[in-house]
């Protein structure tokens, strides 16, 4: 649709005066514009910065928020205007979107801020005008490459179940992840190390052995190296052997540069072992021992810096091939010249043009071995012309490679940073987390306690206690609420719960109530709530942490700080059956269970239980065997 | 003979030694060979233009205020220097007809507008021809029709002037038609029109001829309301 140039739509219907004289039918009727409706200016507040702008400026692109009566739900009709609360730095790119029908990527926006407005305002990316896309895409794709590091990170962590497979795959491409990986690391590390240094060791001349010259170490200790470089490759089999079972896929992994290093750096050594001394193809063998240089190759497993640099220069092959190809073409060149040039000076060692290719190749690269210079003076001039050249040539797409070297470096050390950073930011964030997690039951205690206090009439913690939750926080622990005594569960906080799971899992439980009672729950998997218990127990008792019935106890917190109200509650139960049973009732708020008596004996389930249903009696009656009551919070 | 060869290649070193010295002096700026710069050419082409006052144009047009306004507004927003050529205006066209090829129709109505002749369409001679259209005397129009089909205005419509234009209006329907456009088609076209409108079978249409046809055509006289809500 012509949105854009709406405002040209009366020239071209005026335009159509041109077609009716020639039509041999009349026009039809044109549509009625009923609301006639003035153009008026439309006021956009957005965080309190006010834009103004045309009707119909927001009427050209009518799938957008703003031009379609979806803004209708942000019309204030007391000020008359349309009010947002969003990001007015990237409202204004996006309200110059529906001025020019061209929308710009602010280059100080972060990415995903700017996506999520484009998204609230309905506006898909892609019309992102020429001039910015590049850059928008560009820190798009870093945003992405960013996450998907995150969650690689994130991957480390072990699935459960894994088939003896897949873990044998996960050990090997990341060896730190468990022990025996990093000591195969490790191992493979160092073998590879050694039949390096063997390759070399064996060409060094060692001592003369008296009546022949100084031999090479190869050829004197034969056996020695011969059992090294057994060894290696054996090592290096069994180990390409595992790699191939391990891979998910090993048709991939067959292909893959890593695989192919590893097969050429051990191959050599089977033919070697195939092939008998021969005197046809010894020539050939001995070209072999040289791929055996390609074992130092396998060291890229071990360092990150040699796969950049294998990256950087698979992208920089472009400018690589160019580089070649301009050297290629000066080379030629100058060494036609050079030929020619030298022709006539005798005994010139310019004997053909392939052999002043070597001379222009010393020259370009700034070499100068001296092995051939030029004599004559049209040689020299055009010598020193092409040393001059050869240092432009070079010099140029070096900086491009040296760059996209530099920056795939840097993002690689920055995800190593991050990586590092990562964990003591997580643990930061989850103490942050989980001190709101905890206000829910922090509020309960204090509601408790609340209560409590009032009930004993003791003035002197009240101020302490006043509830100074906002309404917000108040709604919202109500909600939690009521979620708990709908699920017959209750929230508990982190520390508590490990604890029951580690009991749960030590202990059998035997308890098998028909309750609703949550310790059922917790008794098979450790991962239901469960309800609290409270300790009725005389007040200078700690809790014991980990030798609980299937019964849970409150945590240390929650006894000490109910001490004192324990103290309270023991001290006024004779006073006033009403308090006691309010007492009471508030003691069975916070537990859920009394155990009943049919649970198979455990010392302390049984001990406590009497104990307990002394203050609590005309409470737990009602209070029957397993039910839970929620205090009146 | 050698000597000659050598003396040669001496030579051509020698010379091609000249030739980078004097262009790295001219590189430094020692050697001015009086090289015009290309950008001082581009400061001329943009040329801003102002319309006559509100008043004026209100006088010298049947639109009101408010619809100058309007107009102005939509015209500076894809022309913000102030004058439209032949390009834009081909392209703003061509946003209405996105099946079919509409420039050479374009080309035809920005002659038509383009009532001086200069190769730009200034605000004044958009909205003076819009004027004509929408708020003219069914003789202004007719008058204005004419003018469009008169390809070089020398007063008379000729066969193949029209062939030009019937072309164009069926260039814009584009290739997807129902039913299909066959090449014969806008001649036959012309042919109904030419037996219309001339009268006196001379071969040409004058504008009494086109006029008087018109005006006692039915068809055309109904389509006219077209221009009725239109601004």
């Amino acid at each position: 649709m012509a949105t854009g140039v709406a405002a040209w739509l009366p020239f071209a219907r005026a335009a159509a005066i041109g077609w009716m004289p020639v039509a041999n039918s009349p026009m039809p009727v044109a549509p009625m514009d009923h609301s006639k409706r003035q153009d008026e200016l439309i006021m956009l507040n957005v965080s309190g910065h006010r834009f103004q702008t045309w009707r119909t400026t927001l009427d050209r692109y009518p799938d957008t928020l703003l031009g379609s009566s979806e803004k209708d739900f942000f019309y204030n009709a007391e000020t008359k205007e349309y009010f947002f609360d969003r990001d007015p730095e990237a409202f204004r790119s996006i309200l110059n979107f529906y001025r020019t029908g061209k929308l710009h990527y602010p280059r100080n926006q972060c990415i995903s801020a700017y996506d999520e407005e484009l998204i609230f305002f309905g506006i898909i990316p892609e019309i992102i005008g020429d001039c910015c896309y590049e850059e928008y895409k560009d820190r798009k794709r870093e945003n992405l490459e960013r996450l998907q590091d995150d969650q690689e990170e994130n991957r480390d962590t072990k699935p459960p179940n894994m088939s003896v497979r897949e873990a044998m795959w996960r050990a090997f491409e990341n060896p730190h992840t468990s022990t025996m990986a990093l000591v195969f690391y490790y191992v493979t590390g160092f073998f590879i190390a050694i039949s390096v240094i063997t390759n070399v060791v064996e060409t060094v001349p060692c001592g003369s052995t008296g009546n022949q010259k100084d031999m090479p170490c190869g050829e004197r200790y034969t056996v020695a190296f011969f059992c090294m470089d057994t060894a290696c490759v054996m090592i290096f089999t069994v180990e390409y052997l595992m790699r191939l079972f391990a891979a998910p896929s090993r048709y991939r992994f067959m292909r893959s540069v890593m695989s192919i290093i590893d097969v050429v750096a051990i191959l050599p050594y089977y033919i070697g072992l195939v092939m008998t001394d021969n005197e046809d193809v010894s020539g050939a063998f001995v070209t072999l021992r040289v791929f055996r240089v390609f074992r130092i190759f396998k060291f890229s497993r071990h360092s990150q810096g040699l796969r950049i640099l294998g990256y950087t220069l698979k992208s920089c092959a472009s400018e690589l091939g160019f580089l070649l190809f301009s050297l290629t073409m000066a080379i030629i060149i100058f060494a036609t010249v050079m030929f020619y040039a030298e022709k006539g000076s005798s005994s010139s060692k310019f004997t053909s043009i392939p052999a002043s290719f070597w001379y222009t190749i010393v020259t370009m690269t700034t070499l100068g071995y001296g092995d051939m210079v030029p004599k004559t003076i049209a040689g020299k001039i055009f010598g020193s012309i092409c040393s001059l050249s050869g240092v432009l040539v070079i010099a140029l797409p070096v900086p491009v490679i040296v760059s996209n070297f530099s920056r795939i470096y840097h993002q690689n050390q920055r995800a190593d940073k991050r990586r590092a950073q990562k964990k003591a930011r997580l643990a930061r964030i989850r103490i942050s987390k989980s001190g709101s997690a905890n206000a829910f039951l922090h509020s309960k205690r204090n509601g408790l306690l609340n209560e409590l206090l009032e009930l004993t009439d003791t003035e002197e913690d009240e101020q302490k206690l006043t509830k100074c939750t906002s309404l917000l926080e108040s709604q919202h622990h109500h909600l939690l609420n009521c979620l708990e005594k709908t699920t017959a569960h209750v929230f508990v906080d982190e520390q508590m719960y490990q604890q029951n799971c580690l009991e749960t899992a030590l202990q059998t439980c035997p308890s098998r109530s028909p309750s609703i009672s949550t310790h059922d729950s917790s008794a098979g998997s450790c991962c239901g709530c469960r309800a609290k218990r409270n300790a009725p127990l005389p007040s200078g008792r700690p809790v014991p942490t980990h030798t609980q019935g299937p019964l849970q106890e409150l945590s240390a917190l929650h006894i000490q700080s109910h001490t004192a109200s324990r103290s309270n509650l023991n001290r006024k139960a004779e006073e006033s059956g009403r308090l006691n049973s309010k007492g009471g009732r508030i003691t069975t708020a916070i537990i859920s269970l009394p155990s009943p008596p049919d649970l198979t004996p455990d010392s302390d389930s049984l001990r406590r239980p009497p104990q307990r249903r002394q203050p609590a009696d005309p409470a737990a009656s009602s209070a029957g065997i397993n039910i839970i009551r929620v205090s009146a919070l | 003979m050698l000597t000659m060869n050598l003396e040669g290649l001496e030579m051509i070193a020698v010379l091609m030694l000249v030739v980078l010295f004097v262009k790295a002096l001219g590189w430094f700026g020692l050697l001015e060979a009086g090289y015009d710069s290309v950008e001082d050419e581009l400061e001329l082409s943009t040329v801003r233009h102002r319309p006559e006052g509100l008043e004026q144009l209100e006088a010298r047009t049947r639109f009101s205020r408010k619809e100058l306004q309007i107009l102005y507004r939509g015209f500076k927003n894809e022309c913000p220097s102030g004058i439209v050529n032949e390009e834009t205006f081909k392209d703003i066209y061509a946003q209405f007809f996105p099946q079919g090829e509409s420039s050479t129709y374009a080309h035809f109505l920005f002659n038509a507008f383009d009532t001086d002749h200069n190769g730009s369409l200034s605000f004044e001679d958009f909205v003076m021809g819009l004027s004509i259209l929408l708020r003219g005397t069914i003789q202004e129009k007719l008058n204005w029709a004419f003018n469009l089909y008169d390809i070089n205005k020398d007063g008379y419509i000729t066969k193949e002037e029209m062939l030009d234009i019937m072309k164009a209006i069926y260039d814009m329907m584009g290739k997807c038609t129902y039913p299909i456009l066959k090449e014969d088609t806008p001649r036959q076209h012309v042919e109904v029109f030419f037996q219309k409108m001339d009268k006196n079978k001379d071969g040409v249409v004058t504008i009494d001829e086109f006029i008087d046809c018109c005006q006692n055509d039915e068809n055309i006289m109904r389509s006219m309301h077209l221009f009725e809500n239109v601004l």
